[in-house]
């Protein structure tokens, strides 16, 4: 959890991550940036899916529909703060010329995408049969 | 190797960094336009000019900070991305998941 604050303070303080070692070649940096904005970008589909569910699968009920399009709300808010965590403990192990962070988020966000997922064919199909 | 050489990136990569803002740009764009479709009924209240103009807002916010790191990567070598401006493409994104929340609820 300290670990966390740390990096949280890194996000607002980059001066303090300018101090330490020494500046990359662009090119790793540029890198890293691309890597954000891919994850950024998943956590914009996330998001676009939440709308997307809310608006395209009116027939669900209230509490399935809505739980649905929440869950993915936050997985697309829980991707995008971890965009830019990743991105600052990147960038700060480059500096330091140390290895890049490894992470496990990539497998709890497939598992979670996974989950969802069925559960939408489940709903779907069973919607449809019901009807 | 000559001047013209080092000038040039072979693997592209300020070239490639910039498509990747456009690509992040469309998604975003595509976000703020469901948020908006998400307001949209019949008539036309303080609710929805509400959420019309937050969704835009946001949507703007996002072109701003995009536009001005594809205009920073124009050199042959350039700085890497601000923190202030990683931040703010995040928190635009967060404000757009905030908004849908509320607008489901």
């Amino acid at each position: 959890m300290s670990d966390f604050v740390q990096s949280l303070r890194l996000w607002f303080a980059p001066q303090r991550i300018r101090d330490e070692g020494d500046t990359p070649d662009y090119r790793f940096s540029l890198a890293n940036e691309r890597t954000f904005l891919a994850w950024l970008r998943t956590a914009l589909a996330l998001i676009g899916g939440g709308f997307a569910v809310d608006q395209f699968l009116p027939d669900l009920r209230w509490g399935v529909r809505v739980g649905l399009a929440l869950a993915l709300l936050v997985a697309g808010v829980l991707c995008a703060l971890r965009a830019v965590n990743h991105w600052v403990r990147c960038e700060r192990a480059m500096r330091r010329n140390e290895d890049l962070p490894v992470s496990r988020f990539p497998a709890v966000l497939s598992l979670a995408v996974a989950v969802v997922a069925l559960a939408m064919v489940v709903l779907v199909v069973f919607g449809w049969a019901g009807k | 190797m000559s001047p013209a050489d080092e000038a040039r990136d072979p693997g592209l990569q300020p070239e490639r960094t910039r498509l990747a803002w456009r690509r992040t740009t469309l998604s975003c764009t595509v976000v703020a336009v469901l948020a908006m479709k998400a307001t949209v009924s019949d008539e036309v209240t303080a609710k929805e000019v509400t959420g019309w103009a937050l969704s835009s807002l946001v949507w703007i916010a996002f072109l701003a900070v995009a536009h001005r790191r594809i205009r920073s990567l124009g050199p042959a070598r350039p700085l890497p991305l601000s923190h202030r401006g990683a931040l703010l493409a995040v928190v635009c994104t967060i404000a757009l998941a905030v908004f849908g929340a509320a607008v489901i609820w």
